[in-house]
């Protein structure tokens, strides 16, 4: 059996054993089994894509299988990892193991909480194992709707308007994705000269340009409303919670696999315009968490930024920025699941968001403490953990481009990374250090062990990344030939 | 006359004799007996119903006024799926309203001739059988609508959908008398050869159309739909939502896509492009402020007819095969909505949005058949409404219209939003007095499970669109 679809059946078992559970105690057991078993499937993949390739194996894509679905349209589940997809399969594995264990003490409904979560990780795991149009579409909207009732339900502050605005924004993206995917359908030819949904059909057998110049802004725009692109990234900061973080990199995986890949001629054409808009989601992104008060809605914004960069990354159309945004995906995605399952953590105990109102927090809540520093650290790109690497990337990348307009939004990107410095080491500042400000927060419980493990299963790939970067960004590199011949390099 | 003719009317003599049969078996019940009405009309018409699988055949009768292929046959079968389930839903109402006041039997009697209509209009090779058909299926609605004729909303349900079924028919049949006037025959198949596309004959289609449209209450001929909808017992507006409306639209897949071979003239593309849009958006817009629930699934479903008019731009089999399909979830999806209201009105007589706050905590099971219900009405994924809306989408884009197909899907966004309307009342909201925990009947259970069924396979097993693309080659 195909390996990949282990990574479809694992999951849809795990909802049916959830269904089927009852209580407190059995869905968070069925859920941790089911998603640790998935985490091994990952590492299982990756192990035998390493294989692979040192066995010579240099397709394009590996462990391929196609499944005829609706014949008479030409559908099918086509199914093909390369290093980028089983990157972020293996990063999607750990962030979702990770939310399961840090949701351990789940008291309101935690069944649904549960099934919604793995729901949501279902579509996402779909998203990066399959490699046709509409497969990715069906699992993209997997991904997406769940998120209405984890935030809706569990989420915190104004949640039925956040969870409403974020389902509705992200939707109208797939609107807008939908009308590009269908052109792209009509507009291809596949082996047997009929349309196709399969990407490395549209690939080799390619789009006219002058389609190219329509269906590229849509489909970019339509994954791009994810990756919270400006101008319609509002949804971001007031949606962001702990559970979707692994959505987010459905954004940028689907800018780079499907916008840029099956359209390199426009990509190159009309990427001026995205550039400025991605400029100017890292850099508002940036100064708008300077402002904030909340720890929620600071990181929102950070996370505006760091997606941001991850767009722009993509938009220089070289192999340095694209390696670069792959592994600031997998980086972003690593912290920001850290930070608001911290930030969770911290609120539990505390009861408040604000800064101003925490302070010492490092000698009575220690190891949270001390994750957060890890990853504020990571967040403004300290050499040694994951955040630099990629950063570091995307600027070499984007320094490639000779011309005075890549340059100049290069510096004004690369400027963002003092501001997040500012508004990281202001918190750990405030919140952290100092004296105790709240006479209460003195007795605050530590960090239970399944909080531990979700952090530090965290915080492991943060700092092997950062040291060890090369295995990873090397398989990353491979995978990229592709999009470079396309891009005619 | 051979005895194989006859087989082709199977449907509608099989239908004829459950009625008659029915009808016939309450003389010889009494009082409380009466009730056993109710599972006898069930299995008979399940009977018939499996029967009108039975291999499909394809010739005419009377001279061409009744035709049937496996395609008709198909129709038929979809139809009695739907009527199926909405005799399963309102089985415990029947016994619980309607077998005191002594009417069961009439209220099969008039949902099953309306059937008989839609049957033979389906079938008719001849505009006035067509015509007969049309009225024969819309007579016995209006006084189902206003069957519980003490609640005065009923009434007035009933007396709307007459006058704007009179008017409507009216007007067909001025279009019939239109393209008669101007071809000299009421045949079909004739008809198809003649039509040259003359502006009395375009006049004459136009007011035929409208007829159908009202039928399908397409904007703006749907004014009589949520009134009637919220006034008429939830049952019969199920029926009238989703077998009236399926009835219609196949009407129209005759009228549209078999008198006009090769696609549809200018004419009517720009007429149904306009609809479209126009039926999407306002039925969308007008639901976005509904509080009762029957009046948000009527206008539900006048955008969902907007939706339906979208296969018409195809002009391959998809196109046929897109809408089919779409009216077969949509029975599906739609009835399980319409079950959990009609269960809950029942129980409690509540119809109100705001009754459903905190639903999912006091009764998970109902809560999720609704979610999946609008879920599948909004086209989520891995529901079958999702690759209904998809396919109707594709048909769309096959045309290369992608101004309507970007304004159908942003329309699919806004129905997003009421439909998580529902969502939100029933798992995110709590409320101080919850609905009390009750369980429906076994009859409204069976057929919950069987619009559950139907929601989760349809679209993941591709079973069925294949069958019904491969009858529309």
């Amino acid at each position: 059996m195909n390996i990949l679809l282990l990574l479809l059946i694992i999951p849809a078992l795990t909802l049916a054993g959830l269904f089927l559970s009852r209580g407190k105690q059995q869905p968070r057991v069925v859920a941790a089994l089911g998603m640790g078993l998935q985490f091994l499937a990952a590492f299982y993949l990756l192990f035998s894509y390493l294989r692979e390739r040192a066995q010579g194996n240099a397709a394009d894509m590996l462990f391929t299988s196609s499944y005829d679905w609706y014949t008479p349209l030409n559908i099918s589940l086509d199914l093909g990892v390369d290093g980028v997809s089983v990157a972020l399969i293996l990063l999607t594995s750990i962030v979702i193991l990770a939310g399961v264990l840090i949701s351990w003490q789940m008291e309101d409904l935690p069944k649904e909480f549960f099934i919604s979560l793995i729901t949501l990780g279902t579509g996402v795991f779909g998203f990066f194992i399959c490699i046709d149009l509409f497969s990715m579409f069906l699992f993209y909207e997997l991904a997406v709707v769940p998120m209405y009732l984890l935030i809706g339900i569990w989420g915190s502050g104004p949640k039925e308007y956040a969870a409403m605005k974020l389902t509705l924004m992200l939707m109208a993206g797939s609107a807008f994705l939908l009308v590009g995917m269908l052109g792209l359908y009509f507009f291809s030819s596949g082996p047997a000269d009929e349309h196709t949904f399969n990407i490395m059909e549209i690939a080799a057998s390619g789009i006219p340009v002058e389609m190219q110049r329509i269906f590229f802004p849509l489909t970019f725009i339509g994954f791009g409303v994810l990756g919270a692109l400006f101008p319609f990234h509002t949804w971001s900061p007031d949606g962001h919670s702990s559970a979707p973080t692994a959505v987010s990199m459905l954004g940028g995986y689907g800018c780079f696999r499907v916008a840029i890949f099956l359209m390199p001629q426009a990509a190159a054409e009309l990427s001026w315009i995205f550039i400025i808009l991605t400029g100017f989601s890292v850099i508002y992104g940036a100064f708008g968490a300077i402002r904030q008060t909340d720890l929620k809605y600071i990181n929102a914004y950070s996370s505006v930024s760091h997606c941001g960069l991850v767009l722009f990354a993509i938009l220089m159309l070289n192999k340095t920025a694209f390696n670069g945004a792959i592994l600031q995906m997998i980086s972003h995605g690593l912290m920001t699941a850290l930070f608001f399952a911290l930030i969770g953590m911290m609120y539990e105990r505390t009861h408040t968001r604000i800064v101003q109102e925490m302070g010492g927090l490092l000698k009575v809540l220690p190891f949270i403490s001390a994750c957060y520093v890890i990853a504020g650290l990571a967040s403004l790109g300290l050499p040694g953990l994951s955040g630099f690497v990629a950063e570091l990337s995307i600027f070499v990348g984007a320094f490639e481009n000779p011309d005075t307009f890549h340059r100049f939004w290069t510096i004004l990107s690369v400027s963002a990374i003092v501001v997040t410095a500012v508004y990281i080491l202001r918190v750990v500042g405030t919140m952290l250090m100092g004296p105790l400000k709240e006479a209460s927060h003195a007795s605050l419980a530590p960090a239970s062990w399944y909080e531990k493990t979700g952090a530090l299963l965290l915080v492991i790939p943060i700092a092997g990344i950062g040291l060890a970067p090369l295995w990873l960004s090397d398989m990353i590199q491979f995978s990229l030939a592709p999009i470079m011949r396309q891009l005619g390099f | 006359m051979k005895w194989d003719d006859i087989l082709l009317m199977r449907h509608e003599l099989q239908l004829l004799a459950v009625i008659l049969i029915v009808t016939c078996t309450e003389i010889y019940l009494t009082g409380k007996d009466k009730a056993r009405v109710v599972p006898f009309a069930i299995a008979l018409f399940t009977l018939h119903m499996v029967a009108g699988w039975i291999k499909p055949e394809e010739g005419m009768w009377f001279g061409g006024m009744f035709r049937t292929t496996p395609l008709i046959h198909m129709r038929k079968n979809i139809l009695d799926l739907g009527v199926l389930i909405v005799l399963l839903q309102t089985a415990g109402w029947v016994k619980k309203q309607l077998v005191d006041e002594n009417r069961v039997s009439e209220f099969y009697l008039l949902l099953w001739s309306s059937l008989l209509g839609m049957y033979y209009m389906i079938s008719s090779g001849d505009l006035l059988m067509l015509f007969l058909g049309l009225e024969l299926s819309t007579l016995p609605i209006a006084a189902l609508a206003a069957y519980e004729v003490i609640r005065l909303r009923s009434a007035e349900s009933g007396i709307k959908l007459i006058l704007s079924a009179g008017l409507a028919s009216a007007i067909t049949l001025m279009g019939i008398s239109f393209l008669y006037g101007s071809t000299g025959t009421y045949a079909i198949p004739e008809l198809i050869k003649i039509l040259s596309g003359t502006s009395l004959e375009n006049l004459g289609f136009l007011f035929f159309f409208a007829g159908l449209a009202f039928k399908i209450s397409l904007v703006p001929f749907h004014f009589w739909t949520p009134d009637v909808y919220e006034g008429a017992p939830t049952g019969v507006a199920a029926y009238l939502s989703v077998v009236s409306k399926g009835s219609a639209v196949f009407i129209l897949m005759i009228l549209l896509l078999g008198l006009t071979p090769g696609g549809m003239t200018e004419i009517w593309t720009w007429t149904l492009y306009v609809l479209a849009i126009l039926t999407m958006t306002i039925g969308n817009l007008f639901a976005l402020r509904q509080r009762n629930l029957k009046r948000f699934l009527a206008f539900s479903s006048v955008a969902q007819a907007g939706f339906i008019l979208l296969g018409f731009f195809s002009t391959g089999p998809d196109g046929m095969a897109s809408i089919i399909y779409f009216v077969l979830v949509y029975i599906f999806s739609n009835l399980a909505a319409f079950g959990v209201v009609h269960a809950i009105s029942v129980e409690t007589g509540k119809e109100d949005i705001g009754d459903y706050d905190g639903l999912y905590r006091a009764n998970p099971l109902l809560s999720l058949v609704m979610l999946l219900a609008v879920f599948s009405l909004a086209g989520i994924p891995p529901l079958a409404g999702f690759f209904g809306k998809f396919f109707l989408f594709m048909s769309v884009a096959s045309a290369g219209m992608y101004v309507l197909l970007f304004i159908a899907v942003v329309n699919t966004v806004v129905s997003l939003y009421y439909y998580l309307l529902v969502v939100r009342a029933m798992f995110l909201r709590k409320s101080e007095a919850p609905l009390a925990y009750f369980k429906s009947d076994a009859w409204m259970r069976a057929s919950l499970v069987i619009c559950v069924i139907g929601i989760l396979a349809l679209g993941v097993w591709s079973g069925v669109y294949e069958y019904i693309y491969q009858l529309c080659v």
